[in-house]
């Protein structure tokens, strides 16, 4: 559907889907967002969190008393109040546990120690000074690979009979026929590379207001998750408070990128701060703490061997992997995937043959894990698929083009079972990777690469330019029942439809924006069903009183669960209005048609009713059938058949300074294919920051660690984030590929840009330096060092 | 929200009101000018004063003009009119070249020369563009005013010649006719401080180098520059070979320190590189060759 012949509002909007502004741009653009930190309440108390600067140490004792006396702080909490209430510790996403404020050791930088209550959040910060910890510091595992040496110290002696840091070992695929495969193969490449530890860093860091009514025994807490109804439940889980006491409420979020769905220790620490003191207490970290204690995001360490003919056809990919989890296991992801959705590395090509092992450890990092808009691990998934490609292209002298070209997936194969078992919706690879390509101008910049190379050989610059590509498919929308729970908790979403007598309506969702612009996507899918303007129809999110269940918004969700249960609902209201429209028009339901919010009598075209009218008469006293209740207002539960599977073709061109190292992306061309798209301009900025994401973890972004723990990416002056300086003027294509199975035939496109732009940054670079690997961020010191032959550890100090 | 310590604020009206300020409070005051090394530092309670003097009121110390022979450069000049002046960019293009990649618009505007100088960061631009230029700073107490060159201003990281009670005023910079000046920094991203830099000036008479300054960023070069490559130079033809020789020089006489920015073999070669680098701009600048 093209936007002209979409039926526009009175307001100009589109009736339906196409390019509309963002309705909840107004409150932003004037600066009236309400955040966790602007929810201020009657007799508000603040805390603050007292953190380990070791990373492995026993506590031998925690001295508070200075602290107590101080004139501003009304409690001091530590893990041994905690101890007494059964929550010292509490469960992580992962069927882990996570202390809360430490009682035996600290066991990362930045651990919770303990939480100071105040009147302010100056006095609350002063005291925590006031606190004298005594630490005996531990030796620290801080290199994922020794992790599981026999010398390592144990970091989970807390967990019974643990004597050593693994996690686990998970594996997908079929090992036998990937060693017949690879045995017989022309070639074989293997490759080493680390997809590092990044940080969400959103604008908003996390926090919470907690308020326990004495009274009532209810409790509210305004929180930044992404997650309301999953975060209700784990609270009444957790503390034993009854469901229906608990209220979780997500105002406005400024951004989470997977950084705001698990629970925090600092959100449980509000919460008794509150119960213990009586009043509202109100936690906001700082941006060092929110860097260093949140869920942060990749960490895999991966060796990839790829087998294909010489003439280049792929007939294997196998991997092994070395995944670092931190202290605890805390990723966040349904129960049967272990390492999330990351079997999914066979990526856009066919061949059958594929294994994967994942080998989970513990260090002394933060907890996290599935973050960074990673969709499950598909990230480092894709990363490891499309590195591996362009080793082989660069083995076999290709094209790394036409090899991607001779390998994808055919659109007659769709639906297409994965070897590792996935089924992939629908798609057309090549129409995709052959529209970027034209957008690029492939051919003419391979030409001008080639010259570039020859003027640099001549010594006439020292300025290299590469070329990089990057074909993605995700599987999103987690996801079925049958398949996908978080503990134990199906991932169906509820949502709930309201129509007005005079024709506006209100629909409530499980799902939470953090800026993703649901208020006018959701809106504008109602509008496309029943024909009733954008303006008219209220969005309400992030509140568990008000909405229906739902499991939140991350993995790229939303729309493809919450997008289909808003359509579904509609068609539900539909349906009923057809019964009224027929009442009033003293038709039979089969006479009539829809057109634009309208039924009117089959060949009487004058002859209707609009959606309006109909509410309105729902409401009134005509006469309806037999069992025909009044009103319009429906709900519905989605519960997905399978994932969605989003793709798309990307191509870098990088300018690199062969005597300095520095990278410039000069261009970068991305076409998504995510489905129909209800509102282009809303999916285009989602594209638009997660290519600036890409281009951000390709050249700039870790949180390292020297060889005590600390954390050498602890403030925005350590880890770096891309600014406009960095991100060129990007240029987005599309395709369209229905799913066949979603109601919308929408695939989502939350963390498409995100997944498939780092690999075709790294390319880029490579290609130009015409090395065939080096690890992310690929700042100049990494790409100076990787000319030379001497590659740095990217997740370590530099030595 | 990062908070610092409690601290006292006093806000002067004159520069002697600030001196006077300083005899008062002691050594655990600090003059607050743009404030953006000082308060980062403050909230992350790396530094904690005990009094804040504010001299952002104080007029006549925001010029940049000519004075005799020199430019003079008053303490509170920000980034921002640094990187706009006309007058600098006909004279030293370097401080252009500098200031356009020394943090970020919004630090620019706020940040001052004097107060880049008085923080002495090892990694900070400006410390190289005034020794490469052998400028000189002007220090006032209750006791007068004394001039200390640029190149013994320094006197370690984090350490000036600016005394308890003494208060930097402004900064100078010779004249220099046929000559060229240009800087050249890495970083790993726009807004970071430098993995490392360097400047020049050139002079020229004919094809022959008159004088050469040379001012290096974050490789702990000593005082900022290289003598030794400066020497090389000066008295001989403006060639290749020598500015290579000249660079070789940096990168075998500076001492950097490994760090997330960089190994230290790799900031060598940076020293190296760009002093060819900035040492070929400001000689073609020199000759009108480029601008």
């Amino acid at each position: 559907m093209t936007t002209t012949e979409v039926p526009t509002s009175a307001e100009g909007n589109p009736i339906g889907f196409g390019r509309m502004h963002r309705k909840e741009d107004a409150r932003f653009l004037r600066g009236q967002g309400t955040y966790v930190d602007d929810v201020t309440l009657p007799g508000m108390l603040h805390g603050a969190i007292l953190r380990s600067p070791f990373a492995h140490a026993r506590i031998v004792n925690i001295d508070t008393s200075a602290a107590e006396a101080h004139p501003r702080v009304r409690a001091v909490i530590t893990g041994e109040t905690l101890e007494g209430l059964g929550l010292a510790w509490m469960p992580t996403l992962s069927q882990d546990t996570q202390s809360v404020l430490a009682t035996d050791k600290v066991r990362f930088q930045g651990a919770e120690v303990a939480f100071v209550v105040a009147d302010d959040r100056y006095a609350a910060r002063d005291a925590l000074e006031l606190i004298d910890v005594d630490y005996e510091p531990l030796d620290a595992v801080v290199d994922a690979k020794k992790a599981l040496d026999p010398d390592a110290p144990v970091i989970r002696d807390d967990l019974e009979g643990r004597e050593d840091n693994k996690i686990y070992d998970w594996e997908a695929g079929d090992a036998e026929h990937c060693a017949e495969v690879f045995d017989q193969a022309d070639v074989v490449v293997t490759q080493e590379m680390l997809y590092p530890r990044v940080h969400p860093a959103p604008m908003e860091t996390c926090g919470s207001v907690a308020s326990m009514d004495p009274v009532s025994g209810k409790l509210t807490i305004w929180t930044t998750t992404q997650a309301p109804h999953a975060h209700r439940t784990l609270y009444a889980l957790v503390a034993g408070l009854p469901e229906h006491k608990i209220q979780v409420i997500s105002p406005d979020i400024g951004g989470g990128f997977g950084n705001k769905v698990g629970i925090y220790p600092g959100y449980v620490c509000s919460i008794v701060g509150s119960i213990v003191t009586g009043k509202p207490v109100k936690w906001m970290e700082d941006r060092a703490e929110n860097l260093m204690s949140t869920s942060f995001a990749r960490d895999y360490h991966m060796t990839g061997s790829i087998a294909a003919t010489k003439d280049g056809t792929i007939q294997g990919l196998k991997v092994d992997v070395l995944a670092d989890h931190g202290a605890f296991n805390g990723v966040a992801q349904p129960t049967k995937f272990p390492a999330g959705f990351f079997h999914i590395f066979t990526g856009s090509y066919d061949y059958d043959a594929a294994h994967c092992n994942v080998r989970a450890v513990y260090t002394n990092k933060a907890p996290g894990g599935v973050a960074y808009a990673c969709s499950f691990r598909v990230t480092e998934a894709v990363y490891l698929v499309e590195r591996m490609v362009d080793c082989l292209a660069d083995e076999l002298g290709m094209d790394p083009a036409e090899l991607r070209m001779k390998n994808l997936l055919r659109p007659e194969q769709f639906p297409y079972t994965t070897p590792t078992g996935w089924e992939y919706d629908s798609g057309d690879y090549p129409r995709a990777l052959k529209e970027a390509m034209r957008l690029a101008g492939y051919d003419e910049l391979r030409a001008e690469q080639a010259e570039r190379r020859r003027a640099f050989e001549a010594g006439e610059t020292n300025q290299l330019m590469g070329i990089g590509l990057s074909f993605f498919t995700e599987g999103v929308g987690a996801g079925p029942r049958k398949h996908m729970d978080i503990l134990g908790l199906g991932m169906a979403d509820g949502c709930e439809l309201r129509i007005h007598p005079t024709g506006k309506a209100v629909i409530r969702l499980s799902v939470q924006s953090q800026g993703q612009g649901h208020e006018t996507t959701f809106a504008q899918i109602v509008a496309q069903e029943l024909g009733i303007p954008p303006e008219d129809i209220d969005v309400v999110h992030g509140d568990t009183d008000n909405t229906p269940f739902g499991l939140g918004t991350y993995g790229s969700r939303s729309t493809p669960v919450s997008g289909a249960a808003a359509a579904v609902v509609s068609r539900r209201v539909k349906d009923k209005s057809r019964i009224i429209a027929a009442a009033a028009l003293e038709c039979s339901p089969d006479d009539l048609e829809w057109e634009h919010g309208r039924w009117f009598v089959k060949g009487d075209p004058d002859n209707g009713k609009t959606i309006q009218e109909i509410a309105f008469a729902s409401h009134g006293n005509l006469e309806l059938p037999e069992g025909v209740e009044g009103h319009l207002d429906a709900t519905a539960v989605y519960d997905p058949p399978e994932l969605t599977y989003p793709f798309g073709a990307y191509i870098c061109v990088t300018d690199v300074d062969a005597g300095t190292g520095e990278v410039k992306v000069r261009r970068f061309i991305a076409v998504d294919d995510c489905g129909p798209r209800i509102n282009p301009m809303i999916v285009e900025g989602q594209i638009h920051g997660g290519l600036a994401d890409g281009v951000g973890m390709a050249l700039m972004e870790v949180i390292a660690f020297d060889p005590e723990g600390n954390n050498l990416g602890g403030s925005f002056m350590d880890y770096l984030l891309p600014t406009s300086m960095e991100c060129p003027s990007w240029e987005t294509g599309e395709t369209v590929t229905p799913s066949p199975h979603h109601p919308l035939g929408v695939k989502g496109v939350g963390e498409s840009a995100t997944v498939g732009s780092p690999a075709a940054v790294v390319n880029a670079v490579l290609d130009a330096l015409q090395i065939r690997s080096a690890d992310m961020p690929l700042t100049p010191a990494v790409v100076w060092r990787a000319m030379q032959g001497s590659p740095l550890r990217n997740d370590l100090a530099i030595e | 929200m990062q908070v610092p310590d409690v601290f006292e604020y006093e806000r002067a009206s004159s520069v002697d009101d600030a001196i006077a300020l300083l005899e008062k409070h002691g050594d655990e005051a600090r003059l607050i000018a743009g404030g953006h090394s000082l308060l980062p530092m403050m909230k992350l309670r790396l530094a904690v004063p005990e009094v804040l003097i504010d001299i952002n009121d104080l007029e006549g110390l925001d010029h940049i003009r000519i004075d005799g022979d020199e430019i003079a450069i008053g303490a509170m000049v920000r980034h921002a009119a640094l990187l706009e002046s006309a007058l600098l960019a006909e004279h030293y293009p370097i401080f252009a070249d500098a200031e356009r990649v020394i943090a970020d618009p919004l630090v620019r505007n706020r940040g001052t020369i004097g107060g880049s100088f008085c923080q002495g960061d090892p990694a900070e631009d400006l410390a190289s563009v005034g020794t490469a230029l052998r400028g000189s700073a002007v220090i006032r107490s209750s006791a007068g005013e004394r001039t200390v060159p640029i190149r013994e201003f320094h006197q370690g990281p984090y350490e000036t010649a600016v005394g308890d009670a003494e208060m930097l005023v402004e900064l100078r910079f010779p004249i220099r006719t046929h000559i060229g000046s240009a800087y050249a920094k890495v970083e790993r991203r726009v807004g970071d401080w430098a993995v490392a830099a360097a400047g020049a000036f050139v002079q020229l008479d004919g094809d022959q180098i008159a004088d050469v300054g040379i001012g290096l960023t974050a490789v702990g070069a000593d005082g900022f520059t290289c003598p030794e490559a400066e020497d090389l130079l000066r008295g001989g033809p403006a060639t290749p070979e020598r500015f290579a020789d000249a660079a070789q020089l940096c990168h075998d006489l500076c001492a950097p320190v490994t760090d997330q920015r960089g190994p230290e073999d790799y900031k060598r070669h940076l020293a190296r590189e760009l002093t060819r680098r900035v040492l070929h701009r400001a000689t073609a600048r020199a000759r009108g060759e480029e601008s």
